[in-house]
């Protein structure tokens, strides 16, 4: 499963992040890594990007990018 | 410098670093500190117990392992610029993730302060850390401190001197990595050693950091391992160096670590290391800790009152800009006028030639003040504003909200903050693109930012609006000017989408665009701090810039005003020359030069333009609307020139200040000159297209 799919509120951990380097560097910097907790809890008017919880900080990810972020609930 | 000590102040970005700096540096100084982030290294100086410092506050940034421009620098200042402490600042409230950089810091250096901030927003939400035991964990002194509480910023000087003085003396435990990923770092590290011959005698070069140049060497990162070689005197390039971290490649490899995952393997150990020592210290009595500030971003980021809310904002912040400088405008002026008054009484007692006190007086005295009465009151209002609004944390949320449409367009969402700033002075707005990471992103910012109307421009286009279109339809004539200045504004920022798009596909293709942004927690503003901030760091830096170009064109618009042939000013003259063209735009000779000769400030186009139409020689203020709608007509102006004047006030060349500012951000002539030909080729064709259109149709 990957994180696009995670409903608001869900709970999910974070598995593998295949983003392209630059993308991975940021979030890697922002402290996503295997293992993260990670919870969808805002979505942009317009649907995309999306805001999630990690580490007690709220971070936007666009949707093209959590399509590469492989999780497990 | 002898006998000052010099402190570093690194940190996240949002974790209040600026506000330890200004507090610890007593606010003596002020650099320009635009949205999220110091961008250059800013210093202050500061005294502790008869001893001098120097405070060193380094760009927030997440990393020192990333490429952007920020963390270059900071990790630049960290690692080579050798001071004798460093003083991390953390955010309280998300200690862990704030721990990456700490762990970053302490693999490089060893003189460091773990300043944890923000305690009182810890305590409101009720996560409490144990600073005794953090200290013991990490081995270097916490202090734990709170911007409104003086003391904890007294104990922070204490321990920054007890650390530069060498009374205490920080041994950071550092990170261990995988078993393997350590030999080879210490097999590295040693040949260095020995090629470098660094024996016990002359070992310039701390253990430390040969073991953090040994891992770069290992990841290989190729800027870091550049800068390593530029800064210090180590031999690092040598074959036998080479030869050792081929040899533990082969090896590492063996147990399945490679290239691409080497980075991830270092900084997870580092972000679970985090947690560990995290899981130690903080409780978390509550668990919905954020709850609050999720309520409110349910509402301000939500689909229905998001976008609408955020229009609401911006729209109360100009009405109060516009409605609010009136006074001080006016009030301004007649100072000015006084002043003026004197000059010319004092210009007749020295007997100075009549030709040369009205070319000082009314030609750059003149529009210098006026420049300085219609400039400086909007900003000093819009500027605390706007930066009430970054301090709340407000301005990451309409990046959020607007991304889509930006995405859309090949950029990103920060652009749309750019533009907002814009909106109050185009310069700063283009400074403000600052914020935006990726260098072919920021370009496009630049090159697009003066598609929205500032300032100097919002009261022209409602008084235009007001005469031609309310005057026309009576009934409800306010709304419709209103609604024409907002569709002529929505048209500017559609056009500004339109132009990053073609010049994403064109000129400026590259790397596609991204968005990974933290929201950060809102808070509650500093009002003190924010005058001080809006008006020194923007005010004053825009008015100062506007003020060295109006002084030299009032005296060209003087002496295009005075000097004649036959009768005819040169302003009449040119005004000529221009008007076949201006005339295929819809618009006349003079509106034209109006628009070319008023670049120092938009402000004075209209000014300029009544100057003209009632031939007089010096600037013509006027209050009365209406008054100045019957000089318009009496020229010819109709409602076509009316529309055609209003898009050719959001679509032409930036003013002199912005053109000055794009060239210092770009570095590049070549770029500023874009800057001035796009906006001006879209508004001369717009025109155009709207004028033959009109007289095709009616």
């Amino acid at each position: 499963m990957n994180l696009h799919e995670l409903k608001l509120q869900e709970k999910a951990n974070i598995v593998n992040i295949q983003c392209s380097e630059n993308i991975k560097r940021r979030l890697l910097d922002l402290g996503l890594i295997k293992g993260t907790k990670i919870v969808p809890v805002l979505i942009s008017p317009s649907g995309d990007p999306k805001a999630f919880e990690v580490r007690g900080t709220l971070i936007a990810i666009r949707e093209e990018d959590t399509k590469q972020i492989e999780i497990e609930i | 410098m002898d006998g000052v000590y010099t402190v570093a102040l690194a940190g996240n970005p949002n974790v209040g670093k600026s506000t330890i700096f200004n507090s610890l540096t007593g606010m003596h100084q002020h650099t320009g500190n635009w949205p999220g982030k110091t961008v250059a290294n800013a210093t202050g100086k500061a005294t502790i117990k008869h001893k001098d410092f120097l405070f060193v506050d380094i760009p927030g940034t997440y990393s020192i392992m990333s490429n952007s421009e920020e963390e270059e620098i900071a990790r630049d200042y960290i690692c080579f610029g050798n001071p004798d402490a460093t003083i991390v600042v953390v955010d309280s409230t998300c200690l862990e993730r704030n721990l990456n950089l700490l762990f970053q810091i302490m693999e490089i250096s060893s003189n460091i302060i773990l300043c944890v901030n923000l305690l009182d927003e810890a305590d409101k939400k009720k996560i409490r850390i144990n600073l005794k035991k953090l200290s013991e964990l990490l081995g270097i002194p916490v202090v734990g401190t709170t911007a409104k509480k003086k003391k904890t910023l007294e104990n922070l000087k204490q321990v920054i001197y007890k650390v530069c003085t060498g009374e205490i003396v920080p041994k950071p435990k550092k990170v261990i990595y995988d078993e393997f990923i350590e030999k080879s770092i210490l097999n590295v590290q040693e040949n260095i050693e020995k090629i470098n011959l660094l024996n016990k005698d002359e070992n310039n070069y701390q253990k430390d950091f040969l073991r953090w140049v040994s891992i770069k060497l290992l990841d290989g990162e190729t800027k870091i391992i550049q800068s390593i070689k530029s800064h210090t005197s180590l031999e690092i390039n040598h074959p036998q160096i080479k030869k050792v971290i081929e040899q533990e490649w082969h090896k590492l490899e063996e147990h399945k670590i490679y290239q691409e995952n080497f980075k991830d393997k270092i900084v997870s150990n580092i972000l679970y290391h985090a947690e560990n020592i995290c899981s130690q210290v903080c409780s978390f009595e509550n668990e919905n800790y954020t709850s609050r500030d999720r309520k409110i971003d349910k509402i301000l980021t939500s689909k229905k009152w998001g976008i609408p809310i955020m229009i609401l904002f911006l729209a109360v912040i100009f009405w109060l800009t516009i409605v609010g400088s009136n006074y001080p405008s006016n009030m301004l002026f007649e100072f000015f006028g006084w002043i003026q008054e004197r000059l010319l009484q004092l210009a007749t007692l020295i007997h100075l030639p009549e030709w040369l006190s009205n070319m000082l007086i009314f030609g750059i005295y003149q529009t210098l003040t006026w420049v300085i009465s219609v400039m400086l009151p909007p900003m000093a209002i819009f500027f605390p504003l706007f930066t009430f609004l970054e301090d709340l944390g407000y301005l990451p949320r309409i990046a959020f909200n607007m991304d889509k449409f930006f995405k859309k367009a090949c950029c990103t969402g920060k652009q749309m903050i750019t533009m907002c700033m814009g909106f109050g002075c185009n310069a700063c707005g283009v400074t403000g693109c600052r914020i935006i990471d990726s260098p072919r992103e920021r370009l496009i910012a630049i090159l697009t930012n003066n598609f929205v109307p500032c300032n100097g421009r919002f009261p022209f286009l409602i008084s235009v609006a007001t005469i031609f279109i309310a005057g026309a339809y009576g009934g409800f004539s306010s709304f419709l000017a209103t609604l024409t200045v907002i569709g002529v504004i929505v048209f500017g920022i559609l056009l500004a989408l339109l132009i990053s798009k073609i010049l994403s596909k064109t000129i400026l293709k590259g790397m596609p665009s991204s968005f990974v942004l933290e929201l950060p927690p809102y808070r509650k503003p500093q009002i003190g701090k924010i005058l001080v901030r809006s008006i020194f760091d923007r005010t004053l830096f825009v008015l100062a810039r506007a003020i060295k170009v109006a002084a030299p064109a009032g005296l060209v618009i003087w002496l295009l005003a005075n000097i004649g042939i036959n009768g005819d000013s040169l302003l009449t003259i040119t005004a000529n020359f221009f008007d076949p063209f201006a005339k295929l735009m819809g618009l006349d000779g003079y509106i034209l030069t109006a628009f070319i000769i008023g670049i120092p400030a938009n402000e004075i186009v209209l000014p300029i333009i009544l100057m003209c139409y009632l031939k007089a020689n010096v600037l013509i203020d006027m209050e009365n609307t209406f008054a100045i709608g019957e000089i318009l007509k009496q020229n010819g102006w109709t409602i076509l020139t009316a529309i055609n004047v209003m898009i050719f006030t959001v679509l032409h060349f930036p003013c002199a200040t912005t053109l000055l500012s794009i060239n210092k951000e770009t570095g590049s002539i070549k770029w500023t000159i874009v800057s001035f030909l796009i906006p001006t080729a879209c508004g001369i064709v717009i025109c155009m297209l709207t004028n033959f259109l009109w007289q095709f149709i009616i």
